[in-house]
């Protein structure tokens, strides 16, 4: 057996259903071991977002995602991508083809050092140097992915090593790794001290951040939020923890986020932040954060608590985990004054917006749209200002909201949309995107059509770079620099030229039937919103 | 704050690369930083002088914990460990600093390893407060070169271990 055919094994071991990649010669014997195999493989159109789409798979699967490029730029382009997955720990599993072993370092044709260039954005990464090493790595790579803080791992294979002979093919049961061993199960008596604490609490409150959805904590949080009374608002990654209409949910917090959620968070006396970075857009001011009140952080990564805010009361565990075990802690606390004050501020502070009637109000449009989605459906944000409107209006009932949180990255919502839809091939996935991301990833309109891949896309089209618009608005106003669009494409004959259906909604007079026509069926379909290029995201 | 982390790794290649872009990335500084071999060929000891407040210290042993390849991190202040530093001096000498020389190397127990008619080599190992006090002593003799090995430490010896 060759090393590009016990790779194949382990990925089956693994139980690896999809492949994403883009070959080149030094992945080619992974590609043509592949054949042998019933994983199926998904030429992506451009290497960035076979990572993206790998990543829209892990995050509806809860198994890590998988790419395979070959070496220099294959790997390279790839970079982005893993960096996306990283910042928000997505567990990728990326293999990358690689140069002759013995050429390494005499930057041979196409030759990048890949493990050096992505070691800040990986979890680990693995340069094989010896065929014998595939199946521990392979084994140790799928584990450090998906276990503790998730994560990518790169493991760049040398062709001569895909090439060598390995003596017996054994996949490892056990993995041997002194070096890690993620705490999983949180510390009982921190867990006692945060029950007496909300005990003697008044204005409690869970800030839900990505690593609730990760850790599949959902239905915990949830059962314990009901139980206690306990309210609870989410950062943007943590959307869709808690379904938008449930009656402890008061929102997304930030500076993109709702004003009542904020002023709950602030106004609280014990906050439980609870698989969140801190980051800056979320929480602007960590020293609020910590101000007359008890901050008990949670989370699974040690070197998250106290990063950006000085816990209280750390408690180092998985969310799911440490939510059981809440549940099972008897406890009393009355928060029926605090709820009462953060319904009255939810109906006080809620945003009223304006819409100018001659377009579509995407605020409006995105809260029918997604109200008008199945059960379970599948939202994918981009980024821009087409994303802070999904995280405003987006309303979330039992499926899953995803985007580029912590990178932020452009182009993120086809691809991850599509292997959304091929990991779950049964729930509706609906891309949103501006006419500024939609251009970063249009080529793989091609892969929707190869692989009959059913995602819907919206593009919210104003003709500009609105998110920076907006910027250029407020700071340097109106003084715009490189924001705009024109010489985008016509949809109706991009569509056309894909052979993908279209449909344009130019104000809100036929939104209904539109949007009923757009979600009817189960395949893939463009929609084109004309917005007001001066629409603005703040209040 | 000074802090010294004494840090067990796999001994692999690209190991000492990950750390020191650990605390270039994070914006932590590194004072020293020496490695080696331990009694184990396959572990080595990284130990390292940094400094910072209370909050970057703490996040300078949590990130090293979640390195994939550190196997264990201690971590103490000065007065918690032991420390010593080597340093080769090569130094011009000549009839009328000759014996200046000597008493201070005999003063701060350097030793002379090696010698030529206009050139000597003094070597000395200690703290590095005394390393630094005999680099000052040496100012007014004219210096060739210099090698420092950075510091070495370990925690002082308790009976709870």
């Amino acid at each position: 057996m060759k090393g590009a055919d016990a790779i194949i094994r382990c990925l089956e071991a693994e139980g690896v259903t999809h492949v994403y990649g883009y070959p080149g010669v030094a992945i080619c014997p992974f590609y043509n071991s592949i054949l042998n195999s019933d994983i199926q493989t998904v030429l992506i159109r451009t290497e960035q977002n076979a990572a993206h789409a790998a990543s829209g798979q892990a995050r509806v699967s809860g198994k890590p995602g998988v790419c395979a490029v070959t070496s220099g730029p294959g790997a390279t382009n790839v970079i982005t991508g893993i960096a996306t997955a990283y910042a928000d720990s997505i567990p990728l599993i990326c293999i990358t083809g690689q140069v002759n072993s013995e050429l390494l370092g005499r930057d041979v044709f196409q030759e990048a050092d890949i493990t050096g260039a992505v070691e800040s954005f990986v979890k680990y990464s693995y340069l094989v140097k010896n065929v014998e090493d595939i199946p521990r790595i392979f084994k140790e790579a799928f584990h450090i992915a998906n276990t503790g803080r998730k994560g990518p791992v790169l493991i760049d294979v040398p062709i001569d090593i895909q090439n060598a002979e390995l003596k017996t093919f054994e996949y490892p049961e056990e993995i041997n790794m002194r070096t890690y061993k993620p705490t999983v199960k949180g510390n009982m008596l921190q867990i006692k001290k945060v029950a007496k604490a909300l005990e003697e609490a008044h204005r409690p409150i869970i800030c839900a951040g990505g690593g609730v959805l990760l850790s599949d904590a959902r239905e915990e949080l949830r059962a314990f939020a009901e139980k206690h009374q306990i309210p609870v608002v989410s950062t943007m990654m943590g959307i869709s923890a808690m379904p938008t209409e449930h009656p402890m949910y008061f929102g997304m917090v930030g500076n993109n986020g709702k004003p009542y959620a904020n002023r709950a968070m602030n106004e609280s006396d014990l906050l439980i932040m609870v698989g969140a970075r801190v980051a800056d857009r979320a929480v602007s001011q960590p020293g609020l954060i910590t101000k007359n009140k008890i901050l008990v952080h949670i989370d699974v990564d040690p070197a998250e608590i106290g990063k950006n805010a000085g816990a209280s009361i750390p408690l180092v565990g998985d969310a799911k985990h440490i939510f059981e075990d809440f549940n099972h802690v008897d406890f009393k606390c009355d928060t029926t004054e605090w709820i009462a004050t953060l319904r009255a501020n939810k109906e006080a502070l809620t945003p009223r917006r304006n819409p100018n009637p001659d377009f579509v109000d995407p605020a409006a449009f995105i809260t029918r749209l997604s109200e008008k989605m199945q059960e379970n459906a599948v939202y994918v944000a981009d980024v821009g200002q087409n994303q802070i409107w999904s995280c405003g209006y987006h309303v979330v009932k039992e499926g899953q909201f995803m985007t580029s949180g912590g990178m932020g990255t452009m182009g993120y919502s086809i691809p991850a949309a599509m292997g959304a839809k091929v990991a779950a091939p049964d729930r509706q996935v609906v891309a949103v995107c501006g006419d500024g991301s939609f251009q970063m990833s249009m080529m793989e309109l091609a892969t929707i059509c190869q692989h009959q891949i059913p995602v819907k896309i919206v593009v919210l089209k104003n003709s500009v770079l609105g998110m920076v618009r907006e910027y250029q608005h407020f700071t340097y106003k109106d003084n715009y620099s490189m924001i705009d669009l024109s010489g985008s494409p016509d949809l109706a004959q991009l569509s056309k030229a894909y052979g993908i259906p279209f449909l344009r909604l130019e104000n809100m007079n036929d939104c209904e039937q539109v949007i009923d026509e757009f979600l009817a069926e189960d395949t893939s379909m463009i929609l084109e919103c004309i917005i007001d290029p001066m629409d603005l995201v703040a209040y | 704050m000074k802090r010294i982390y004494s840090v067990l790794v796999e001994n692999r290649s690209g190991v000492l690369c990950k750390v020191a872009g650990l605390f270039s990335r994070r914006c932590y500084n590194i004072d020293s930083l020496a490695v080696g071999e331990t009694d184990d060929p396959m572990v080595s000891c990284m130990t390292i002088v940094s400094s910072g407040d209370q909050r970057t210290i703490e996040q300078i042993e949590k990130q090293l914990n979640k390195k994939l390849d550190v196997i264990k991190v201690k971590t103490f202040d000065e007065s918690h460990g032991i420390s010593r530093e080597l340093m080769l001096v090569k130094v011009k000498y000549n009839r009328n600093n000759r014996r200046d020389i000597m008493e201070i190397c005999d003063i701060l127990k350097a030793e002379i390893v090696d010698m030529s008619k206009s050139q000597m080599i003094i070597q000395i190992c200690d703290i590095p407060e005394k390393i630094q006090l005999f680099m000052s002593m040496m100012k007014s003799v004219s210096i060739v070169e210099v090698a420092r090995t950075g510091t070495l430490a370990l925690p002082k010896c308790s009976d709870s271990d």
